[in-house]
């Protein structure tokens, strides 16, 4: 279970009591009520980073303005106040993921950082020539790259759970990939590019019957859904902030803290050690050992700011009005002539990825914008899985839990528009 | 405010769903590709020369409206010009698209590609006209590498 953030008083009005209470909702996110091109911004890129709270940017600005200092190393007040501040962030986080340890929250500047954490430390150390790492036919290019990065230095290979039609990962042939040469397992929680939310705990479990370590790329999946990491059982856990609500530059990595307490450092520097002479260096316990110098302090306290905002909410309460929202999307967007939705799997969240005949997602994108709505036309970083579905690009319309069915109503008559124009 | 209308100009549209020259061309002697690794977008560029001449030329691949009537159109422009026709024809391009018409070269002469004017407003579509022409530069220059619009 997740617990439900700390309540503010009075910040809990009757409607959210009753409904979500979406509109309520909206007025906490200034960025919102901007107009573009004239038009009501409609905000459906919420995949690529979502809009921020009031209370982020007030909660970042106090910090600037009346709490800066560095952390961890000075003796004023104002060092202490900054490192509470940070230090109960990490454990507003293990709350947030349900970790048993504080030590197993590390901060990072975001998903890429954790699995390139991940790749460099425990990769290195572990993967040898002929060892396999297995990723799936959707990852995000940040969970493929770093593990090509691993295979060229390593002589390791790379083995790729392929995915069916409708964008599911075929869990036969994933169970047929592990073998005595597999080191590690990393895979999506739920795909960028198609919205399919992976079964990731069977999955964990397939790979944990042979002694098999996976990381979760969770990228997309800790805005969306409750992640609770001990249930999952998954040994790394990786998320970025600004998708969250959060600042950009800020995420986090689970690790469970037996594994990490045995990997070597990521990167060197002040903070991630004990001692020092030049002849050796005693490096810090968890989880400083891998947070080397200062870090994106503001951005921390933001991202605790963030998850204690999204807390009060209620990620159940978030999953379940996104999948009325989903449905409704994809209900308003299958009756657009012409229009094929690709990634229709049965378990998904919060996106439509879609493509219309004989025209480019590029050229939907720039009609869309004129009309105030913003999506992303693209290969949303996950080339593998455009090519895998025969599409060079796709429009995606990604949902988070401050959009409407009238934004959604808008989408699907933008989208008649777009037609328009190519008729 | 920028016009779509500027943008998805007809003569662009009809380009784009009738892409002139849109072939492979076997007697080339000259050939490049480029993409554009933000969108997707992917074209190879044919070339005959001749001496200094473009006696044929012509393009294959997948893009956006803009990328693929930018490609049909410069196709339809080349035949039959010389090397430095095409060069200086670039950089007029070139500078209308990215709405720095101030410069050195003079806007007169670019003759029907005075429709991709409107892409000038929509920056972010500056690289989606200019792929065929970087392409086809390196074509020129014979290279016959790929050219990326990163
Ligand atoms: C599934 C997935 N993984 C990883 C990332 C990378 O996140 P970041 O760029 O914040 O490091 C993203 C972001 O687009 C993503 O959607």
């Amino acid at each position: 279970m997740i617990p439900a953030g700390r309540q503010v008083a009075g910040e809990v009005c009757n409607d959210c009591l009753v409904g979500f209470g979406v509109e309520r909702i909206r007025q906490d996110f200034p960025a919102l009520q901007v107009r573009v091109h004239g038009k009501p911004l409609v905000y459906l890129d919420n995949a690529a980073t979502s809009q921020k709270p009031q209370v982020v940017i007030d909660r970042i600005t106090r910090y600037y303005l009346s709490e800066n200092s560095n952390i961890h190393r000075g003796v004023h007040f104002l060092s202490d106040l900054a490192t509470q501040a940070y230090e109960s962030t990490r454990d507003r986080v293990r709350q947030f993921l349900n970790a048993a340890h504080d030590r197993e929250i590390i901060f990072t500047r975001g998903t890429t950082e954790g699995i390139n954490l991940v790749a460099h430390s425990f990769g290195r150390s572990r993967v040898r020539a002929g060892d396999e790492v297995v990723i799936s036919a959707m990852e995000h290019h940040s969970n493929i790259v770093p593990w090509q990065m691993l295979r060229e230095e390593k002589g390791a290979t790379l083995r790729v759970i392929p995915v069916n039609d409708a964008g599911e990962l075929l869990l036969e042939e994933y169970e047929r990939l592990l073998c005595d040469r597999t080191r590690l397992v990393a895979v999506t929680y739920v795909s960028n590019a198609l919205g399919t939310v992976n079964p990731v705990k069977p999955m964990i479990a397939m790979a944990h019957r042979r002694g098999i370590p996976v990381l979760v790329d969770g990228a997309q999946a800790a805005p969306h859904l409750a992640v609770d990491v001990q249930d999952l059982d998954c040994d790394f856990f990786a998320f970025s902030g600004h998708k969250l609500c959060g600042p950009t530059g800020i995420g986090i990595l689970y690790g469970k803290a037996d594994l990490l307490e045995s990997m070597p450092p990521y990167q060197g520097g002040g903070d991630m050690i004990s001692a020092v002479t030049f002849e050796k260096t005693l490096y810090n316990s968890l989880p400083y050992k891998f947070e080397a110098g200062t870090p994106h302090i503001a951005g921390v306290i933001g991202l605790g700011a963030a998850i204690e905002y999204v807390q009060r909410i209620g990620l159940p309460r978030i999953a379940a009005y996104e999948a009325d929202l989903l449905a409704y999307g994809t209900e308003l967007l299958s009756a657009i002539p012409g229009l094929r939705i690709i990634g229709t799997a049965k378990e998904k969240a919060s996106v439509l990825s879609f493509v219309l005949d004989g025209i480019h997602a590029h050229d939907t994108g720039t009609i869309l914008d004129h009309e105030g709505i913003a999506i992303r036309a693209g290969h949303h970083c996950a080339m593998p899985v455009m090519k895998r579905f025969g599409v060079p690009a796709t429009a995606r319309a990604s949902l988070a839990f401050y959009n409407t069915r009238e934004e959604l109503e808008a989408l699907a008559k933008g989208l008649h528009k777009v037609i328009e124009v190519f008729a | 405010m920028s016009d779509l209308s500027d943008l998805y100009q007809q003569v662009i549209l009809d380009h784009y769903k009738r892409p002139r020259n849109f072939r492979r061309l076997d007697e080339a002697n000259r050939k490049a590709e480029g993409h554009n690794p933000l969108c997707g977008d992917e074209i190879t560029v044919y070339l005959h020369l001749d001496g200094d001449v473009i006696k044929d030329i012509s393009f294959e691949g997948a893009g956006c409206a803009i990328s693929k009537a930018s490609a049909s159109m410069m196709t339809a422009a080349l035949k039959g010009r010389t090397r430095g026709e095409a060069e200086t024809l670039f950089e007029k391009f070139h500078e209308m698209v990215t709405g720095h018409r101030d410069g050195t070269a003079d806007p007169a002469g670019l003759g029907k590609l005075e429709v991709f004017c409107g892409v000038s407003e929509f920056p972010v579509r500056v690289k989606c006209a200019s792929l065929a022409w970087h392409t086809l530069r390196a074509a020129l220059e014979g290279s016959g590498g790929t050219v990326s619009t990163e």
